[in-house]
């Protein structure tokens, strides 16, 4: 009996230790804008400087709640290194990872003890239908990440480009909306259609470029380049003949 | 060049109809070598692509002004482009075959040298000569002329304030179910906030401008809507027009903060040209070059829980016009 619960304290024991170290990192990186537990800091009036094991060079700042964040949010933001933010107030975005990857483990099991949030999904692009996929991504992403996934911009805010997105961070960034983005939930777009969606921006970042020639695949102004060089060379062939004097 | 130039001036000379021409001087001798030689077949063909063109050019204001045509977009092109295909060929017909080229290679004359003016006048008169039905060539010149002249202004008439009266219907009437694009009514309790749904009136064409809706819902307490809007949410949920009142793109982007206090405020972007429109205060202009606020849609919740018009739109749907502010959309 005795050895049984030995045995279950082991196995037990590297989460508890990871939930520890995670708590000693989140504190050490987070806990200045998110608060003590991950409260959030809402009030403008509260805030204090960076103390004793603190990391100095973060501000800090507002930040949102990250109880009932779940897994989902805290896997997107720290892969991607949208968090640590340098300061609060500007845009995330996709940068060097300040964390290694045992201290973003630790900490996305910390944040996900928070609170009973969303898992990291698990997505299954193999499963998706490639061309289905594009009038999903058509209609839902295209507005402002365009139609190749090579970014865009929107007022304010600049829809990044999705090169070095992974499968899974697709499919977080589409439940969880972050920074600006809406978010879609399973009934706007089903987990099967989010695998369809997920095909097609990874085979974006490969795509077969049909006549050999990308143009940088970012749409309709070096495409028109081209139509108007060669048009303009098959105009002014015309005007030659149109020139000749017939032979009487 | 040179042909370019003697083509523009022959044309001019036949347009300004200058008769005096070789009757005023008949004694002196000629300066191109022989007459040109008369070519009338190729002179009637030119004159039958001149009114050709004229007669396609002549179909755009028509097709303008016929209500439902299929295919309108591509009839306007093809009219337009066929008009300037008729006028190119009978150009280059009348190039090649009619009209003698003599090259010139003296610098232009000033004006006191009045025997050198005279020299490229009589020039230009003997050019001409090929022709033998002149005042058809003429005719058929102005026609093709005036129609695509008719053709280009036609246009303008959509500014306004004339033919207006359909922009200004849309589908919507009181009490119309607000459904996505299966026909699926929209139930209040489905939608969540930070992101956007798109919908339509029920069992109407959602092709139609005045047809597709963005519906998005904001936490009550954060709606500013202008006093002549009270009332038009539905428990934070609102409904604008999708198309955007600068040039008619629909609006794709929804801009929504995860953490409000550190991010950019919700707003409805439109792809195109970047107008912003602020979906708490009756969607009103907050940047980009749309002119007018979004036009909003009163809702209304059904015992059922669906969504429902309660009314028009506050606004026309749409770019704008000349008037656009003049009428509310009928009813």
């Amino acid at each position: 009996m005795r050895r049984l619960a030995v045995l279950a304290l082991v196995l037990a024991l590297p989460g508890v230790a990871a939930a520890a170290n995670g708590r000693q990192v989140y504190g050490r990186y987070c806990a200045m804008c998110h608060g003590p537990n991950g409260a959030g800091q809402t009030d403008p009036h509260a805030l204090v400087g960076g103390g004793p094991g603190r990391d100095q060079t973060i501000e800090p700042g507002l930040a949102p709640s990250l109880r009932n964040v779940g897994a989902l949010a805290a896997d997107f933001y720290l892969r991607t290194g949208y968090m640590p933010l340098k300061r609060t107030g500007i845009q995330p975005r996709r940068s060097r990872l300040l964390l290694s990857s045992a201290q973003i483990d630790a900490l996305i099991h910390y944040v996900a003890s928070l609170g009973h949030g969303p898992p990291v999904p698990t997505v299954h692009p193999e499963r998706g239908n490639l061309s289905k996929g594009q009038a999903l991504f058509a209609e839902n992403c295209a507005g402002c990440h365009q139609i190749v996934a090579r970014g865009g911009y929107v007022t304010h805010a600049v829809p990044p480009p999705l090169g070095d997105a992974t499968a899974t961070q697709v499919a977080e960034a589409v439940r969880l909306g972050p920074y600006v983005m809406p978010r879609f939930t399973a009934k706007q777009i089903s987990n099967a259609q989010l695998d369809s969606l997920v095909r097609y921006v990874l085979w974006t970042h490969h795509p077969d470029d049909r006549g050999g020639w990308s143009l940088g695949r970012i749409g309709p102004v070096p495409e028109g380049l081209v139509t108007w060089f060669i048009a303009a060379a098959a105009l002014l062939a015309v005007c030659l003949v149109i020139g000749r004097r017939l032979q009487s | 060049m040179s042909r370019g130039r003697d083509l523009l001036v022959s044309g001019l000379v036949l347009l300004a109809g200058r008769r005096r021409g070789l009757r005023v001087r008949p004694a002196e001798p000629r300066i191109l070598e022989e007459p040109p030689e008369r070519n009338p077949r190729a002179e009637s063909a030119a004159i039958v692509c001149l009114f050709l063109g004229a007669l396609c050019a002549a179909a755009f204001p028509v097709v303008y002004f016929v209500g439902a045509v299929p295919a309108k977009t591509q009839l306007f092109g093809l009219s337009l482009g066929l008009a300037l295909l008729f006028v190119a060929a009978a150009l280059v017909i009348v190039s090649q075959t009619v009209v003698p080229t003599e090259e010139s290679e003296h610098d232009y004359p000033p004006r006191e040298h009045v025997e050198e003016q005279e020299y490229v006048e009589q020039l230009v008169e003997e050019s001409g000569q090929g022709f033998t039905r002149r005042r058809l060539f003429k005719l058929g010149l102005v026609s093709a002329g005036g129609a695509l002249g008719v053709a280009a202004l036609t246009p303008a008439i959509s500014f306004g304030p004339l033919r207006v009266r359909d922009f200004y219907g849309t589908p919507w009437r009181k009490g119309r179910r607000l459904v996505d694009e299966n026909g699926k009514p929209l139930r209040a309790a489905d939608i969540e906030q930070k992101t956007f749904y798109t919908a339509f009136p029920e069992g109407a064409d959602q092709e139609e401008q005045g047809s597709p809706l963005v519906v998005v819902r904001l936490e009550p307490s954060t709606l500013r809507l202008p006093p002549k809007l009270h009332g038009y949410d539905a428990n934070g949920i609102v409904a604008y027009s999708k198309i955007c009142t600068h040039a008619g793109c629909a609006i794709s982007l929804y801009r929504v903060p995860t953490f409000a206090p550190t991010e950019p405020r919700p707003a409805l972007v439109c792809p195109c040209h970047y107008s912003t429109f602020d979906p708490a205060d009756g969607g009103s202009v907050t940047f980009g070059p749309a002119g007018r606020a979004l036009p909003m849609l009163p809702l209304e919740i059904d015992r059922d829980g669906n969504l429902r018009a309660r009314g028009n739109f506050d606004g026309p749907v749409g770019p704008s016009w000349w008037g656009v502010r003049e009428r509310r959309p009928s009813p």
